[in-house]
């Protein structure tokens, strides 16, 4: 049973406890403890069951390592699963639950699948995937389903907020240890702008904790001085809880500063996000223990030595009160000192190499403990807390040679280097063989924007496991030098350190282990993936390290495999009987430990979720209670709906207003560019199909913009303004796409061509007067002429109205008599009031999109984004007539030149008129004779635009049809939703006015 | 999120201030061209792994247009240069070949 000690503990504050609970369980910690700790000291060493066996687990690890400490944290809306015990620092209230379990954490129904392993192996997933089908779907899945899983996704919207900021830094040193400390130093007092970025809560690293020497003062004490000295410089920032979770191309560094999840409800944000540029990055991100792989290796109680010694020197936590410490290396040692120092009791430690006669073996032989070398354990014994371990010789095939009662073990099989930021962007790593480890590999660093190392390793991170400050030293100063910066010549400061003897390396625990051992060997502790697992796919011929992850799932929870990566490839390697660094290892991609989503979005939510464009009349539509729609990022009315009527009535009732009476229309979003200069009219001959440089001063053209493949990208309505004027107006949603598609043609291949752009769309507001009494309306308000003669089809002209300055469009969208109206942005709200006010008596009525698009659809006026999809040309639509033949060139001829668009074969635009009047599917087909090889029915169009029109009383649509013109009165079917189909007759596209009367009275 | 440096504006700006263009110096075939030279025109890319040649606006910054010469397998950034050009200038194609001795050259 784990226990808090009665002394010690460096982090702790005895005075000051805290209330937890755990699963309901109201337990007590203190100021200082992390879940994980506070756990321990209340004994509780169960804390999950595994993903796929759903064997008990218990804590491993003390950082970000650990695989089996996932909790769901907090409720309501500050419900987070998957959160690591050992990373989660306590506070009062704290809420804590444990994960995949069912029904509860002591009894579970799924540890079945434990017992079921053998029907469970490697590559368990694909192959049931694979074959048979029902037995994933009747066996399988529902027992899996119903048990496993992680934590519960939150329900409820996240109660709290969170923000994101930019920084810049010279040098952004990731890791306060000893060696991230002084590295950002040396660089502080060099004047580097300097960012030191620790994701714990303590500066320091594991130094304290071992109790090393530094300039002859304790540890603890070296990182208090130079963390004062750091926090005293100007240009250095420090930033505790903040953990770097990828560095990404030229720089750019991801860093998650977790500000209130020890403090929740406090009002600040939960977490920032800085979104760093780092003109070089130093990862002193230290080194993760291996666990050593040995049958049983799961059980709880069963530790890594390091994190024991950190549950018993950093929080009087003793996990074990009876210990077996099992290495292949010196430093385990201090963990068994340290046990006895603090009066625990340490049966034995098992080295698993013929000699142990470093300084830390002779130390805790001197205090008495027993040392047994070449020995190994062949299995762990206990189901949900160790009870003993049966010992076995190394080279053996796990004969046991005695049985040892305890009920902890701490086990160490080497330390591996954090190198997960050095390879983010491809840095390369190399095998280093005296410490069984992979390093950075300084002779192929990842690189920044001039081709020079982005990231440089130092300390433990890159491999210098014992002398890390004079490593980092070296290595800030090549770091510096990179940058400019001449770093000032100082003393390198001592680590007095025991001396250790080498590692031997230990893949397999005993080397000789046989299947039944083999199968009860964890090495990713989270997925339940065992060395039999990774042998098995060895076999059936995963030989690519990339392929067996996958094919296994090493590595794949959420912990990404930090202490289980190396021990599954050397695994795998032995099994391929290759060199490890041939296997290589897997990607390391980021982020490091999981990122909260809500990080990652910040402010981006709600609301401001993305910007918002309003017209200066919108705070007028809104009081109307207008529905709104978006386009692009406008949000234009829907319609205005009256008091008891819904929006299909409001539209029908819009509609036929306009067509009766008079209707208003907000247009302000239109595009508005101005093209002008010496070779304008030139230019948009070449953007348009049709000529735009003939057009007279005062004179309004529709025109239509392709791209080269000839497809229709664009239309709308052009203005010559003066010589060398021309206002073009594109959709609502092209203007900025147009605006610099305008700019790349301009910038990038007619470059010598004398011509400016600009884009005016938010400068003016912009309103369509539209219906029979139109004039009526603007000779009420007064100030120009507006006569047909005056002002015929197609004119333009400046003048005023009612006292605004404006500029008056005589153009229709609808097919009824139609001004356009243009003022200053600032006066559109006021002059949208007055044509209110002056035309109520006309019947003025606002209308919506939806009335527009309802009555230029029974015009028979095409819209971009419904008629067109990318891939219809003008010649599809009929609009020969808006394409010159007589120009030598222009953006898409020769596009349309090509065979399959000349084609007679080409689906073109007809109208459709229901036989019953009702109202086609939108997106339904027409269907053709025969299905193809899918058993898919075979189509020969499709409608593009369906409405029911309320000045026909019937449903009308436009849409594309195989030789659709020359099939004019034939009945074709459409397919629906529910399997019927929908009969239409072909018709010309246009249904009211054919002869276009109403517009040009 | 690459740093390319605006040859109008002198800034360095980020992947997000930026709009991607594709293949820089593309020659434009119109009416009258081959079937083979509008198929290379609009659709055969070259798409190395290596030193590349591509367009950029500065979008959200001068909105110029500007070309990069990139290593589109290690990110390293030989030089930007304005877009009034059919071809690099011989100050990239020096530092490229400097940097990239095996390079075969623009073509
Ligand atoms: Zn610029």
């Amino acid at each position: 049973m784990s226990i808090r000690l009665t002394s010690g503990g460096r982090l702790i504050d005895r005075s000051a406890p805290i209330d937890f609970t755990f699963n309901g369980k109201h337990l007590r910690g203190f100021a200082g403890d992390t879940l994980a700790s506070a756990l321990l000291a209340n004994g509780q060493m169960l804390v999950g069951r595994s993903f796929k066996y759903h064997r008990p687990r218990g804590i491993v690890a003390s950082g970000a390592e650990e695989p089996n400490a996932l909790v769901n944290l907090g409720q309501g809306a500050r419900a987070e699963p998957n959160q690591r015990a050992t990373t989660t620092e306590l506070f009062d209230g704290l809420q804590a639950r444990s994960q995949n379990h069912w029904p509860s954490l002591e009894f579970d129904v799924g540890v079945l699948n434990n017992y079921a392993a053998r029907l469970l192996p490697g590559g368990f997933y694909y192959k049931t995937f694979i074959h048979p089908r029902a037995a994933w779907k009747h066996l399988f899945e529902p027992i899996i389903r119903q048990t496993a899983g992680l934590g519960a996704a939150p329900k409820d919207r996240d109660a709290d907020r969170y923000e994101q900021v930019y920084a810049f830094c010279d040098l952004l040193v990731v890791g306060g240890g000893v060696a991230g400390l002084h590295a950002a130093l040396v660089a502080a007092r060099a004047g580097a702008r300097v960012w030191l970025v620790e994701q714990s809560a303590h500066w320091g690293g594991r130094a304290p904790v071992d109790g090393d020497m530094i300039d002859a003062l304790p540890a603890a004490d070296w990182v208090n001085a130079t963390v004062a000295e750091l926090a005293g410089m100007a240009n250095v920032t420090l930033r505790a809880r903040t953990m770097a979770a990828g560095v990404y191309d030229h720089g750019y560094v991801l860093l998650d500063e977790r500000l209130a999840d020890h403090t929740p409800g406090d009002g600040r944000p939960r977490h920032r996000l800085w979104r760093m540029r780092a003109a070089r990055i130093i990862a002193a991100t230290g080194a993760i223990e291996r666990p050593l792989s040995f049958a049983g290796n799961d059980v709880p109680g069963v530790m890594l030595a390091s994190a024991l010694r950190d549950y018993l020197v950093n929080w009087a936590v003793s996990p074990g009160q009876r210990t077996v410490v099992v290495t292949n290396n010196d430093d385990a040692y201090r963990t068994a000192i340290a046990l006895h120092q603090a009066g625990q009791t340490v049966v034995a430690v098992i080295d698993a190499r013929d000699q142990a006669d470093g300084a830390l073996p002779a130390q805790a032989r001197a205090l008495g403990i027993r040392v047994e070398t070449g020995k190994a354990i062949a299995r762990v014994k206990g189901g949900k807390h160790v009870t003993g371990v049966e010992v076995c010789r190394q080279t053996g095939d796990g004969t046991i040679s005695r049985f040892l009662a305890c009920n902890a073990v701490a086990m160490s099989g080497g330390w591996s280097p954090v190198v997960h930021l050095y390879s983010h962007c491809g840095g390369k790593l190399i095998w280093d063989e005296a410490g069984a480890m992979f390093r950075p590999d300084a002779a192929h660093p990842p690189i920044t924007q001039d081709g020079s190392a982005m990231v440089i390793g130092a300390g433990a991170a890159n491999g210098a496991l014992r002398e890390a400050i004079a490593d980092a030293d070296a290595q800030v100063r090549i770091a510096l030098k990179a940058v400019g910066i001449k770093p000032k010549k100082s003393a390198v400061p001592r680590q007095d350190l025991p001396d250790e003897a080498a590692l031997q390396p230990v893949w397999i625990m005993p080397q000789a282990a046989g299947v039944g051992l083999r199968a009860k060997v964890w090495l990713d502790y989270q997925n339940d993936v065992k060395v039999s697992d990774v042998q098995l796919a060895a076999r059936e011929g995963y030989g690519s390290v990339e392929h067996a992850k996958r094919y296994t799932t090493l590595g794949m929870a959420t912990d990404q495999g930090k202490i289980s990566n190396i021990n599954g490839l050397a695994v795998l390697a032995e099994a391929l009987n290759e060199p490890v660094p041939q296997v290589g290892t897997t990607t390391f991609r980021p982020p490091y430990t999981p990122v909260p989503l809500g990080a990652l979005a910040g402010e981006a939510r709600g609301e401001i979720f993305q910007p918002l464009r309003k017209t200066p009349m919108d705070g007028w539509h809104a009081a109307q209670g207008a529905t709104f729609e978006p386009v692009g990022l406008w949000r234009r009315p829907y319609c205005y709906p009256r008091p008891g009527e819904t929006p299909r009535q409001a539209v029908a009732r819009e509609v036929k207003n306009t067509r009766q009476a008079l209707g208003l229309l907000d247009a302000s979003t239109l595009g508005k560019i101005i093209v002008k200069g010496p070779d304008a009219g030139r230019f948009l001959d070449m953007l348009y199909t049709n000529v735009m440089s003939s057009l007279p001063v005062g004179r309004c053209r529709y025109g239509l913009m392709c791209n080269e493949q000839g497809f229709l990208s664009d239309d709308g309505v052009m203005a010559r303004i003066d010589d060398d004027t021309w206002l073009c107006h594109t959709t609502s949603g092209g203007a900025d796409r147009i605006h610099g598609w305008m700019e790349d043609w301009l910038q990038c291949e007619w470059w010598d061509w004398q011509v400016f752009t600009a884009n005016v769309t938010e400068h003016y507001a912009q309103i369509a007067v539209v219906g029979p009494n139109a004039r009526k309306l603007l000779e009420r308000l007064g100030g120009m002429e507006v006569s047909q003669d005056a002002l015929p089809f197609m004119a333009w002209a400046d003048g005023s109205l009612a006292g605004f300055g404006c500029r008056v469009y005589r153009i229709s969208f609808s097919g009824e008599l139609s001004y356009e109206i243009a003022v200053p942005a600032s006066q559109g709200a006021a002059f949208w009031q007055a044509c209110h006010d002056a035309g109520a008596s006309l019947g003025a009525m606002p209308y919506g999109t939806e009335a527009l698009h309802v009555m230029r659809a029974e015009k028979g006026f095409i819209m971009i984004g419904d008629e067109t999809d990318g891939t219809v040309t003008p010649q599809d639509l009929g609009l020969d007539w808006a394409v010159s033949k007589k120009k030598a060139d222009f953006l898409g001829k020769r596009g349309q030149e090509r065979s399959h668009l000349t084609s007679p074969d080409r689906w073109k635009l007809v109208g459709f008129e229901t036989l019953d009047g009702s109202v086609i599917p939108e997106g339904a087909y027409v269907i053709a004779q025969g299905s193809n090889a899918n058993g898919q029915r075979h189509v020969q169009g499709r409608v593009t635009s369906t409405y029911r029109s309320p000045t026909l009383g019937r449903g009308i649509a436009m849409g594309l049809l195989l030789r659709g013109p020359e099939r004019m009165g034939e009945v074709v079917s459409f397919n629906t939703v529910d399997g019927s189909t929908v009969q239409a007759r072909v018709v010309g596209p246009v249904f009211y006015d054919r002869d276009g009367e109403k517009q040009n009275v | 999120m690459l740093l390319l440096i605006c040859p109008y504006c002198g800034v360095a700006a980020e992947e997000t201030e930026l709009a991607p263009g594709g293949e820089a110096h593309l020659k434009r075939f119109g009416p009258g061209s081959s079937d083979a030279e509008f198929e290379a025109y609009l659709f055969a890319r070259k798409n190395p792994k290596g030193v590349h040649f591509e367009r950029w606006r500065h979008a959200y910054g001068c909105g110029k247009w500007f070309l990069a010469a990139r290593c589109t397998a290690t990110l390293e950034v030989f030089g930007t240069y304005p877009a009034q050009t059919s071809g690099p200038p011989d100050d990239i194609i020096d530092r490229i070949k400097a940097r990239r001795p095996d390079w075969k050259g623009f073509a």
